[in-house]
Parts: C-alpha cells; sequence; structure tokens
C-alpha cells in the first residue's frame, strides 16, 4: 500500500516483552536536568551491548516535577526486574547522584518496585538520612556540594521492547531527513522511547554471526553496499540508504502509536519504503502490523 | 450522605467519648450508634444521652461545642470524620488513618501516638500535639498533622515518623526527644525546641535560638523541603515563595543525644 507515494510494506514488527522504568530527575535548571538526563541514559542503545536501554523520554515543566524544579523524565528497560534494579543503581549512582543540583525521583506508579535509593543511601557512610512523605520514602544522601535526594522505590512493569521502523529512500541525505523527521514526531509520544543516538540506528543487525564470539552481526540483506555481493537481499533497487528506528515502550499501545506517527512523517518527509524488522513470528509475541498503522 | 451527631448540652464533666470515631459509627443504625459506651466521668453511659443522631453514611460530622469531649477520633482507621467546632483533649490520639478535621481549635493531646492518617485543626491546638504518652518511648509514628493556628509545648515530642506542620507558633520544647520525623513551623518555635532530639528534622521560618548542643554546620537549600513545603502547599498552608526558595541555616543537635537531628532556620533574605 502507499502513503504519501512511499511503499508502506505489508509486514510486522515483531516486539518482546522487557521490564521498564520511568526516572525523574530534576535540577536547578532545566541544562542541568538534561544534562543528567543525557549521562544516565548514555551507552545505553541495545540490551545485547549495554545490559539494558535507556534514553529521555521529554522534559518537564517546574510545575509538573515533585520537587518543583525543571526536569527530565527518562525510560530504561532491561530483560527482567532485578537487571531494571541493578542498572537504575549503577547510573543513578554514577551519573546523577555525581551532577550538580539534581534529586531523582520515581516517575511510575506500579504494583512491582525495585530498591534504588535504599542502596545509594550508603555512599553517605552513616549519615545518609531519610524522610517519609505521603507513604513515599527518600534518602537524603550528603554531598560536598550539599545534599542528593533519591527516593528509596522505583516502580517497575512489564513493558514492550523491539518495535519498530525500517525506512528506505532513494539517496542517503533523503533517507537521513525521513527518519529524522520521523524520530522528530515519534518523540511526542509519552511512554516510549527510541534509545539510539538521536532515535536512529544506521546499523540494524541480525541474529548471529560468522564469528562465533559475536552475538549478533550487521544486516546485510539491508546493507545497500553489499546488494551486489550477498545471495539475498532486501533493499530495492533504486534504493541507496536504509535507516532503523527501535522503539521501547511501557506498553503497547505507546510502542504502537510511535510506530505509526514515525511511518507517517517518513512517508510525508521523501521515504521511498517503510517496512519493519521481524524473526518470522518466531521470537516475540506482540506482532506489530504496518498495514493496522496506515492511516 | 453524612452521618450528624449533635451535642444536646454541655457535659457537666468531660465526656470521654472514644465511640464518636468512623470505626464504630460506619454502617451502624441510628439504635446501634445511640447504644454506644462512653464515660461521663466515672458513669457508663451512652452516646444518646448527650447526642442527638440523624442521617447516615460514612461521612461522619459531629456538631456543637466539643471542648470537653475528649478521644474523638481516637484510634480511627479508615473515613472521614468532621468536628465542627471545638474539640476536647486526646482528639485522634492514636489514629491509624482516615481524615479527623477540626474546624475549631483541639485540646491537649491531640493526635498523641498516631500511627496513621490526617489530622487537620483549622484554629490551635493545645500541648502535646502529636505527643507522646508518659511511659512509652515512642509518641507520633505516621499520618500527618497539620495546624492552621498556633501549637503549645512540647509539639512532637517523641516523634518518631510523620509529620506534623503548624501554620502558627510552636510552644516551647518543640519536638523534646524526637527520634526521627519532620515539624514545620511557618510562625516559629519557642524556646529549647529538639531538647535531647536524636533524628529527626525541625524547621522554622523565624529566627530562633537553638540550644548550646547544637552546632552550626552550613547555610543551603535542603532539597528534600521542597516536596515538603508543597504538600504543606497543597494541604492549605500559606508557603511563601520565599520560603520555597529560600535558603537554611543547619544545626545539628542534639549533642547530648546523637546529633543527627537538625533544626533548619529560613536565613532572611539580605
Amino acid at each position: 500500500m502507499k502513503l504519501h507515494g512511499a511503499e508502506i510494506v505489508d509486514t510486522f514488527a515483531e516486539a518482546f516483552g522487557m521490564w521498564g522504568a520511568r526516572v525523574v530527575i530534576t535540577a536547578a535548571t532545566p541544562a542541568w536536568a538534561l544534562e543528567a538526563g543525557r549521562s544516565m541514559t548514555g551507552f545505553a542503545t541495545s540490551v545485547i551491548g549495554c545490559k539494558c536501554e535507556a534514553s529521555i523520554e521529554r522534559e518537564l515543566d517546574a510545575a509538573a516535577t515533585p520537587d518543583g524544579r525543571p526536569g527530565v523524565s527518562a525510560l530504561l528497560f532491561a530483560m527482567d526486574r532485578e537487571s531494571v534494579g541493578k542498572r537504575l543503581v549503577e547510573r543513578v549512582g554514577q551519573t546523577v547522584l555525581t551532577c550538580p543540583t539534581t534529586a531523582c525521583f520515581n516517575g511510575l506508579d506500579a504494583d512491582d518496585t525495585v530498591d534504588v535509593g535504599g542502596q545509594l543511601r550508603y555512599f553517605g557512610d552513616g549519615y545518609q538520612a531519610s524522610k517519609v512523605l505521603d507513604g513515599r520514602r527518600y534518602w537524603r544522601v550528603p554531598v560536598m556540594e550539599g545534599e542528593f535526594l533519591v527516593e528509596e522505590r522505583f516502580g517497575v512493569v512489564e513493558g514492550v521492547a523491539g518495535g519498530n521502523i525500517i525506512i528506505f529512500a532513494r539517496d542517503h541525505e533523503t533517507a537521513l531527513r525521513a527518519a529524522q523527521a520521523a524520530a522528530s514526531a515519534m518523540r511526542e509520544v509519552e511512554g516510549a522511547i527510541m534509545p539510539f543516538p538521536g532515535g536512529i540506528a544506521r546499523s540494524g543487525s541480525k541474529v548471529g554471526s560468522r564469528y562465533s564470539a559475536l552475538p549478533a552481526s550487521t544486516n546485510d540483506a539491508l546493507c545497500p553496499t553489499l546488494r551486489g555481493q550477498v545471495e539475498h537481499t532486501d533493499v530495492p533497487p533504486d534504493v541507496e540508504s536504509v535507516f532503523e528506528i527501535v522503539i521501547d515502550g511501557l506498553a503497547l499501545e505507546p510502542v504502537r502509536e510511535t510506530m505509526r506517527r514515525g511511518l507517517v512523517a517518513a512517508a510525508a518527509a521523501g521515504a521511498s519504503h517503510v517496512t519493519a524488522g521481524n524473526y518470522g513470528g518466531n521470537l516475540g509475541p506482540h506482532h506489530i502490523h504496518l498495514r493496522e498503522l496506515v492511516p | 450522605m453524612t452521618l450528624t451527631l449533635t451535642l444536646r448540652e454541655q457535659p457537666v464533666v468531660p465526656l470521654e467519648a472514644e465511640a464518636l470515631c468512623p470505626d464504630h459509627l460506619a454502617g451502624a443504625s441510628r439504635a446501634e450508634i445511640e447504644a454506644l459506651a462512653v464515660w461521663h466521668g466515672k458513669e457508663r453511659t451512652r452516646v444518646g444521652e448527650f447526642f442527638a443522631v440523624s442521617g447516615s453514611g460514612d461521612d461522619v460530622r459531629v456538631e456543637g461545642d466539643l471542648s470537653r469531649v475528649k478521644f474523638v477520633g481516637a484510634g480511627m482507621s479508615a473515613g472521614r470524620l468532621t468536628v465542627a467546632g471545638d474539640v476536647g483533649m486526646h482528639a485522634g490520639a492514636g489514629m491509624r488513618g482516615g481524615e479527623l478535621h477540626v474546624e475549631g481549635g483541639a485540646g491537649d493531646w491531640a493526635g498523641a501516638g498516631m500511627h496513621g492518617g490526617q489530622l487537620v485543626v483549622r484554629g490551635s491546638a493545645g500541648r502535646q500535639l502529636g505527643g507522646v504518652y508518659p511511659g512509652e518511648r515512642a509518641g507520633m509514628r505516621g499520618g500527618e498533622i497539620v495546624v492552621h493556628g498556633d501549637a503549645g509545648a512540647q509539639a512532637g515530642a517523641g516523634l518518631r515518623r510523620g509529620l506534623i506542620a503548624v501554620a502558627g507558633r510552636v510552644g516551647d520544647a518543640a519536638g523534646l526527644r524526637m527520634l526521627a520525623g519532620t515539624i514545620v513551623a511557618l510562625g516559629g518555635l519557642g524556646a529549647r525546641a529538639g531538647a535531647g532530639m536524636r533524628r529527626g528534622s525541625i524547621v522554622t521560618m523565624a529566627p530562633a535560638t537553638p540550644l548550646a548542643t547544637f552546632v552550626f554546620s552550613c547555610i543551603y537549600r535542603p532539597p528534600f523541603l521542597g516536596l515538603y513545603l508543597r504538600r504543606l502547599r497543597a494541604l492549605g498552608l500559606a508557603v511563601t515563595e520565599e520560603q520555597l526558595e529560600g535558603r537554611y541555616a543547619r544545626w545539628c543537635g542534639d549533642g547530648l543525644e546523637l546529633r543527627r537531628g537538625e533544626i533548619l532556620m529560613l536565613e532572611a533574605r539580605a
């Protein structure tokens, strides 16, 4: 089917379950909140190589944060709830606790929680103090600047990871422009993130490799430069560049909505084809069909 | 629907009315409510002897001058109880949940030994607000007390957890031997605040002279205070921008105990 002149391939994205949490970081200025958010979500593009996937979800006005200061919310995903807890302790401890003026709060009401502030408090070496307000416990950790405030427990939910769209275009400039337009439109959705740089991956991967040590390797069927080398290619003859956008969400619906917005924006920005990656339906329980997303 | 109990006449001696609690009243029939026991001095009598009962429902309202009625809402665990006027001693003492709203003033020991829930006093409160009963190590162990007027001496004595916020002035020895928790005095503190405190926070918006056993640490903006003051604003207290954005002097004490407690004093803007 066609949308704004782009071919929407009749296929589906295959998504699977991953556990996620939402972190709210506040600071004295929006710039410091963003700095901490970027640092906390750095090196978190793929669970295969980074142990988790994370990104800033959105910037928050002072009125929308627990302590009335400007902030950001970030989502972090890992394969199980324990891993989410470990990654949060590592990342909040190394990047938010250390960042000037910040405080860190749970941003997700969920029945299931993991201990974050309750672990980081030990940095206070016995001088830490707790506060319980409205049923939530916070830890005050003394630091050289003054005090770091962190909530004890963070909600976790089983979310959906691996939503994706793959964007083709007739030249590299158009492909990148279409991918950027898609990523920009996709960022508007609450409850979902795109963990790759700028939301865009140029190096989609396939499972496995001819080298036994590697769990994943370049998706040769989608590399335009290999069209003349490989036995099978998925790159159409008139396509010169391909980008992928991967989406993780706290639930299925935000992932679907993010894909829908990306698909429409990419098509409108000059993509020649939009498709999605899957594993033949054998890996993930969530199959998001592109034909259902076309308006 | 509202269940209303109206006091017919002032008791000659204080009436001990632990029965005036949503736990006992919600869902009960008029006859059952009238038959509940109260103590008039040393005489055991019935609610119906002193109160006219009308209406029904989970929202309970008690009307009349209850300044001689003790233990109203004591031990309550859920529901909402409103006292349309003054209330006597021990109101909300030991309460574990629900909301107790006093539209007038409250006598001594309001919220003493409280475990949870919310006690709101629109007028002033007496001594030992959220305090500790003799022989007990800890007083209030959770919940929130909000007083729109002043509070008497020894507010938060033995406080272990929870929040006591007073819009006006708090009397002498606030937080006496407190173990943890938070006391916010928007109108200032009396003498000897925090005497014998081990942990916890006493926050004041007016200058005060800490005991000699407290040691000055620094002037800073405590991050947790933003959460607390916004909570108090949501609960209807007049928290100013200066208080929200201001810097506070931190005094650590009591040095005769653990010195893990603190008095935070708003610095006057230069």
